[in-house]
């Protein structure tokens, strides 16, 4: 098989999507931008989540850490979010950094990972809502500089929705590319089994706290691109358990540990739920996250390993199959 | 920042404190048998616990019943709607990955709040019965009546529990299905059916819950999120499965609630709470009372 036909897919695909903008009006296009975002966060989350399998239930703790820092430099000091993007890097590494080593060198996992990372992000979450410099419980409005690279900031949607289609083949390719290399193998054999990826030689908690690095990072680039989308940041939009579940759910329908899995998660549920948003919300608040609730269950009941786990799984066995298939004629012509 | 140490405050904190420890006891004594003794993680146990107190006060507002007698409605209502949630739910992936129980019961939990959203919006809900301004004076301290009522609940439910666990056959049937499944069921006993049994008994304990908390507490939405996340902080702290633990667990994270209201501004005791769950997980996640096996 061509190696290099995962990326040429990749970036043929991210092409035709920028297309776009030419048949979508702006209610459409604003979708279009939350499908981007909400992607690129499932592809970060499904790092630490889907291939190291350690699901994480706190990811909006780097994601608010990225969309604060940029959203509190450009109030204080008018700095550009360029630099900013690079302090939110810098603190969101610090903090999945040190919180992994915590973590994992006293090897919490499954439900005890998972309450410690909701426990850390809505700790986050009455940290910031009493620091009256970030804003407190209101949160912080960010300044509008119109169209301007310098401010990372555009008039309408476009910019944004091309920055986002970058940002997701940045990180679809940044998938691809580690899938082939020795750190995710080290991941999927400590999520396969830990114990014996241990007894191979694989140091688990190392390759654990730079998934959690890696991931957090990431989200936090993604939590940089919401608030100059959003241009407005608040204690429980970015950070939350609440935020963090639907990170995840798109990459959990979508397909855990698969590359596509997310995106294809985010395509499918974030239409969805904004349509069913802008037709029920007033009359029925809350029937977006209804269906989300809806979905998780029946994925967890019918189809565990997500659309694209299945298709996987499907297009597996039909390989077999169909090897299998040769293997018997042949042996079948030889007696 | 401005610290408060005056004495009358701190001592009228504890006291609540312990008052509301009891009632964080109250609520987890049944994520202790589910997820401590069943290791059945439900994610959506504070949802349960917000699903019975609105039942707790549609009774008293609307049918104009004392709130204790509501407790008839909704210990067996709450009993049954758990073992329809386990039986729709969570029995067919029961021998699934750990992950995929939490996942589907955040999904449950998605769904019975925003349920509760769009059909009793989502404004905060509470009923003033003849017990909500009964208080007991004693020295400069105030005690809520009926939040001692659901302290001594609590201690009431943790015995009663406790002795069915130990002394009677279903009680032994669950512990035994909790230890080794496959030979429980060798033993003659029907695992599944424990096991439901077992969830319901854990769902039931919340209807006493919503029905002891409504004269003092409110029902709304997202009431379930903080409290379903104290129930977890309680059954670490307390060590899984240990019922004296949770309660002890319980007045823990109370007086670290109250006390840190007391002392810290604003909502900042919170993370108070949350890093001493953490410490603990981190540093005794055997629990308070349990030792730690060699």
């Amino acid at each position: 098989m061509n190696l290099k036909a995962p990326y040429i897919r990749i970036v043929v695909i991210g092409a035709l999507i920028c297309l776009l903008p030419l048949f979508l009006s702006s209610f459409y296009m604003h979708i279009a931008v939350l499908v981007l975002i909400w992607a690129f966060l499932a592809c970060a989350w499904n790092i630490i989540g889907g291939y190291a399998g350690q699901h994480s239930l706190g990811n909006g703790l780097y994601m608010g850490i990225g969309a604060y820092a940029v959203a509190f430099l450009l109030d204080r000091f008018n700095m550009t979010p360029w630099l900013g993007l690079v302090v939110a890097i810098a603190l969101s590494a610090g903090a999945a950094a040190f919180i992994g080593w915590i973590v994992f060198r006293y090897a919490l996992k499954g439900a005890y990972f998972a309450l410690v990372t909701i426990a850390l992000t809505e700790a986050a979450v009455y940290v910031v809502s009493n620091i009256p410099a970030l804003g407190g419980a209101g949160g912080m409005q960010m300044e509008y500089h119109g169209n301007s690279l310098y401010y990372m900031q555009f008039a309408g949607q476009n910019g944004y929705f091309f920055m986002g289609v970058l940002l997701v083949v940045f990180i679809l390719l940044l998938t691809q590319w580690y899938r082939r290399k020795r750190f995710f193998y080290q991941l999927i054999a400590v999520r396969e089994n830990e114990d014996a990826a241990e007894a191979l030689g694989v140091d688990t908690v190392k390759a654990k706290i730079k998934a959690n690095v890696m991931s957090g990072v990431l989200c936090a680039v993604g939590g940089v691109f919401y608030a100059q989308y959003f241009l407005y940041v608040g204690p429980r939009s970015v950070f939350g358990e609440v935020v963090s579940v639907q990170i995840l759910i798109y990459a959990i329908v979508g397909g855990l540990g698969t590359t596509w899995g997310p995106v294809v998660g985010a395509v499918l549920l974030v239409p969805l739920s904004e349509i069913t948003r802008a037709q029920l919300g007033n009359s029925y608040p809350g029937s977006q996250l209804l269906l989300y609730g809806g979905v998780m269950v029946l994925t967890m009941l019918f189809m565990p390993f997500g659309i694209m786990g299945l298709a996987e799984r499907l297009h597996q066995r039909w390989q077999h199959r169909s090897t299998t298939q040769v293997v018997d004629s042949q042996g079948g012509e030889a007696s | 920042m401005n610290l408060n140490f005056s004495g009358p405050v701190l001592s009228q904190a504890v006291i609540s404190g312990v008052m509301l420890g009891g009632l964080f006891a109250l609520i987890s004594i049944g994520l202790t048998l589910i997820w401590g003794v069943m290791k059945i993680i439900n994610f959506a146990q504070g949802e349960f616990l917000m699903v019975a107190l609105y039942l707790a006060f549609f009774l008293v507002s609307w049918g104009h019943i004392d709130p204790y007698i509501t407790i008839l409605v909704t210990v067996p209502f709450m009993f049954f709607f758990g073992i329809g949630i386990f039986r729709a739910t969570i029995s067919p992936i029961l021998k699934d990955p750990v992950m995929n129980q939490i996942m589907l019961t955040l999904g449950v939990s998605l769904i019975l709040q925003n349920l509760a959203l769009m059909l009793f919006s989502a404004n905060v809900q509470s009923v003033n019965t003849r017990y909500s301004s009964w208080n007991i004076h004693i020295g400069s301290v105030v005690i809520s009546g009926p939040q001692l009522i659901a302290f001594i609940g609590a201690i009431l439910c943790t015995l009663a529990l406790w002795y069915f666990l130990k002394t009677t056959d279903p009680g032994r049937a669950i512990r035994a299905s909790a230890q080794n499944p496959s030979a429980a069921t060798l033993m003659g006993i029907d695992v599944p059916r424990t096991y439901l049994l077992a969830f319901g008994l854990g769902s039931a304990t919340l209807g006493l819950a919503g029905s002891l908390m409504i004269p003092f507490y409110y029902a709304s939405p997202t009431v379930g999120v903080f409290l379903g996340l104290i129930m977890f902080i309680v059954v670490v702290l307390g060590g899984m499965g240990n019922l004296m633990g949770c309660f002890v667990g319980g007045l823990i994270i109370g007086l670290a609630e109250t006390v840190g209201a007391a002392v810290l501004p604003g909502s900042l005791a919170r993370v108070f709470t949350f890093a001493i769950f953490i410490l603990f997980l981190l540093f005794r996640p055997q629990g308070v009372l349990t030792k730690r096996q060699t």
